[in-house]
């Protein structure tokens, strides 16, 4: 499980009653950032924020800010790839690094 | 019909954290689906992938209202809804414009949920169904549904010593919508987010029931690397596997009309399911699946007015 | 008290009538004999205008239950009616609907579930769901169908449950009686608005509902629902307490009739409860100390006051208009005698299966029941299970 939840869950006095999730948008807390082996790298350079990689991402973890291509929401991203196969720049914005490789480059 | 930018500007209607394996169609189709209809929409899941990967206790991938029920029945439940609505509307104690979103994958709609779907559309209720269809019964293991094509390898029609994958080919229900004589039905794929966003917005636009049809390719059923999700969604079309089309009032109009029509072999080679097709003795299958694409192509170029 | 006004109905009419009242936002409903009537003469209602309701003429029940689900969990007061087979084919929905915690109330006219086929009354039908989670209650005749339809949607909606409200088919939902039912105005204000606080229709609150439970949360919402049903019964009370007020009858969990100096007691739902009463009369004037105890109330099943209404009385007979296939007894007699033996009170108590399919129970079949309480009194043995009036 991507967060190994240690807090107590909650009993059932204190849910809601019903099947019932309140508020939108809750999956954001769960992170399945940690389902990857492999992580998207954006090459600024070349990128035009044509925002296809936007648009195709299954998990809504490319970030867009004033309709410009802002990097990767790294803890949603499942590293599926999908963004760097539909960049239609010449010779790629985005290319595919192993989860080790992004690692150690940062430690 | 707005651009990339405008879209980018909205919030995002359908978060990440939801548990679609890397690469999903389904969550694409949901993306774009609810970034075309915007904030102001009920939507109603039958069970399946999408349903069961966005909302798994307590965590939910929807910002805008959802309902599940059960598995053959978002054509029934969406109408409860819709009809509820027309209701408060009537007695004067609503008045925002909603729009109403049912999704089902190829199982709660091809077979399970043909008769729910059916009766909505039968009654007129003020929805847009769309089913994301994978060409099996995905969610529980990929097994063959109304929808699975000819000779493709799924669980419950595997290939074997004896047996090539699925013997009969599929349902065209898109057709059998389509003699429903509704205002709006549609083909679409994941992969030509233009062709996506643009026929949810046309149909949303309409009153009555609309339906969508959007091809899914599903890495894990159909075997293929994530990455390839949008181009195998295109490669359909390219092929003519699955010709992109709408029908207006009755109306037939081909969206999409290839420069140059694929063979269907150069699709099917990308995936698992269909491997086997390229065993010298499965030629004649191999052909037979080409032929049924062409005879539907030309049929289909014929209803165009 | 308010005022009331005396007409002729049957057991559907009355139902439609109430629902007409009640002017729920949605029904979605299919025909089914013999409740068909009931969204019949409702449609007529909406045909007219005399109903604000969306009517919405489903293709199957299963998609009956589903539309209810949709409108409810939308913000709606929702009602709808059905019989044997379709609630039968609906059943899934039926717990989903409880699952849920939409209050929903239905109306199920009792008939046999096939196989064989067959139109007329049994309980079958919503014994079969008994532990869908709806509240259930059961009506003797059509004034009782009248006031539990009207009483029902309170009790739905105070408690998150939803409520099933039953007639026998045919018998009392074809049968023409003389009952008193109450004006628009004072039904509507009985009711009241319903407010529920989550509705898919709140864009300021969106709400994901019906989502999957893991492992880790299913029992806790299973153990909400559990509580709300255990008390849907102090509920159901309030609602009865106020129903009295403004209609002069009142109603409990069960009705003792001649009960509590008994020394022989039937216990019977339905109908055959009315049956009953002519019976204990004829008995009583000649000296014999009969009582009948008519459950009206099967779910939440109020075995602590049962068996307390119970525990004077030596010997009782059981009658279940259902079978549970080789269960011990029949569920109604499972149900008391568990009731019984958890009290420490260890009584004759006879089983009697009957009028399974329509098959008419008469007044001296029954007296023929409560003779055979008075001979086990004396020391007569009987089966644990009989099957009163089969051909053999």
């Amino acid at each position: 499980m991507a967060t190994k939840n240690k807090e107590k869950k909650p009993g059932w006095k204190e849910l809601p009653e019903g099947d019932l999730i309140i508020g939108g948008g809750t999956a954001k807390e769960f992170k399945t950032g940690d389902w990857r082996s492999q992580r998207p790298v954006l090459i600024p350079e070349k990128c035009i924020s044509c925002l296809t990689c936007w648009i195709y991402c299954p998990d809504s973890a490319v970030v867009v800010k004033d309709g410009k291509m802002a990097g990767f929401d790294y803890d949603h991203c499942k590293g599926c790839g999908i963004c760097a196969h539909e960049c239609p720049v010449k010779g790629k914005a985005i290319k595919m690094i192993s989860e080790k490789e992004a690692k150690s480059g940062k430690a | 019909m707005a651009n990339l930018k405008d879209l980018a500007k909205g919030k995002e209607l359908f978060s990440g954290g939801h548990r679609a394996c890397a690469g999903c169609g389904a969550a694409i189709i949901a993306r774009q689906v609810i970034m075309a209809a915007g904030p102001n929409t009920v939507v109603a899941n039958a069970t399946g992938c999408l349903e069961v990967v966005s909302t798994i206790f307590p965590y939910t991938a929807w910002e805008v209202p959802f309902v599940h029920s059960a598995f053959e029945n978002a054509g029934a439940t969406i109408s409860g809804v819709e009809a509820l609505y027309k209701s408060w509307v009537r007695q004067g104690k609503y008045n925002k414009k909603v729009n109403f979103i049912a999704f089902g994958g190829d199982g709660g709609t091809y077979d399970i949920g043909l008769q729910s779907l059916s009766g909505a559309l039968e009654r007129g209720h003020n929805i847009l169904y769309v089913c994301y269809n994978n060409e099996a019964y995905m969610n529980t293991g990929c097994q063959r549904s109304g929808a699975t094509p000819k000779g493709a390898d799924t669980t419950t029609a595997p290939v074997g010593k004896v047996k090539k994958g699925k013997e009969q080919y599929r349902k065209d229900l898109t057709g059998i919508i389509v003699a429903h004589k509704i205002p709006y039905v549609a083909q679409s794929i994941v992969g030509n987010w233009r062709d996506l966003t643009g026929k949810v917005e046309k149909a949303l636009s309409m009153e009555g029931p609309k339906f969508i049809n959007v091809f899914q390719p599903c890495r894990l059923g159909w075997a293929y690397e994530p990455e390839l999700t949008c181009e195998m969604g295109r490669m359909a079309a390219d092929t003519c596997a699955w010709p992109l089309y709408e029908v207006v009032n009755g109306q037939y109009k081909i969206t999409y009309k290839p420069k140059e029509k694929k063979p269907v072999a150069e699709w099917l080679k990308l995936q698992g399911r269909f491997r086997h097709l390229f065993k010298p003795e499965n030629k004649p299958l191999l052909d037979d699946i080409q032929a049924a694409i062409d005879k539907n192509w030309e049929e289909l170029l014929k209803k165009e007015v | 008290m308010a005022k009331l006004n005396t007409v002729a109905r049957t057991g559907n009419e009355a139902m439609a009538e109430a629902m007409r009242q009640i002017n729920p936002d949605v029904v979605a409903a299919y025909p089914i004999t013999p409740a068909t009537e009931i969204v019949q003469i409702f449609a007529g209602y909406v045909a007219d205008g005399v109903v604000d309701t969306e009517f919405v003429a489903v293709e199957s029940e299963h998609s009956a239950m589903s539309a209810c689900i949709g409108a409810a969990a939308a913000g709606g007061r929702v009602m709808t009616g059905t019989s044997s087979q379709g609630l039968a084919l609906m059943a899934e929905m039926l717990y989903i609907a409880a699952g849920l915690r939409l209050p929903i109330v239905l109306a199920d006219v009792n008939r046999a579930l096939s196989s064989p086929i067959n139109i007329h009354c049994d309980h079958s039908d919503t014994m079969m769901v008994k532990d869908a989670g709806w509240v259930q209650i059961f009506s003797e005749n059509a004034q009782e169908a009248y006031d539990n339809m009207v009483q029902a949607v309170r009790i739905a909606e105070m408690s998150k449950l939803p409520v099933v409200v039953t007639t026998d088919g045919f018998i009392i939902s074809h049968g023409m009686e003389k009952i008193e039912i109450l004006d628009d105005a004072e039904v509507k204000k009985f009711v009241g608005l319903y407010k529920p606080e989550n509705y898919l229709l709140n864009f300021d609150r969106p709400i994901t509902i019906g989502a999957l439970d893991l492992q880790d949360y299913y029992f806790e919402h299973k153990r909400q629902q559990i509580e709300a049903m255990r008390k849907s019964k102090p509920v159901i009370l309030d609602v009865a307490g106020d129903y009295k007020n403004l209609s002069g009858r009142s109603y409990g969990l069960f009705e003792k009739y001649k009960l509590d100096d008994a020394d022989c007691a039937i216990v019977a739902m339905g109908s055959t409860a009315g049956t009953t009463k002519v019976v204990v009369d004829g008995l009583r004037e000649k000296g014999l100390k009969a009582g009948l105890l008519k459950p009206r109330v099967f779910r939440p099943f109020p075995a602590e006051e049962i068996a307390d209404a119970l525990k004077d009385v030596k010997a009782i007979a059981v009658m279940d208009r259902s079978d549970s296939m080789n269960a011990n007894d029949g569920p109604v007699s499972l149900e008391v005698k568990a009731a019984l033996y958890d009290k420490g009170l260890n009584k004759t108590i006879i089983n009697y299966v009957y009028g399974l399919g329509g098959r008419e129970i008469r007044l001296d079949e029954i007296e023929g029941v409560y003779k055979n309480l008075f001979d086990s009194i004396k020391g007569k043995k009987f089966d644990k299970v009989n099957y009163l009036g089969v051909r053999e």
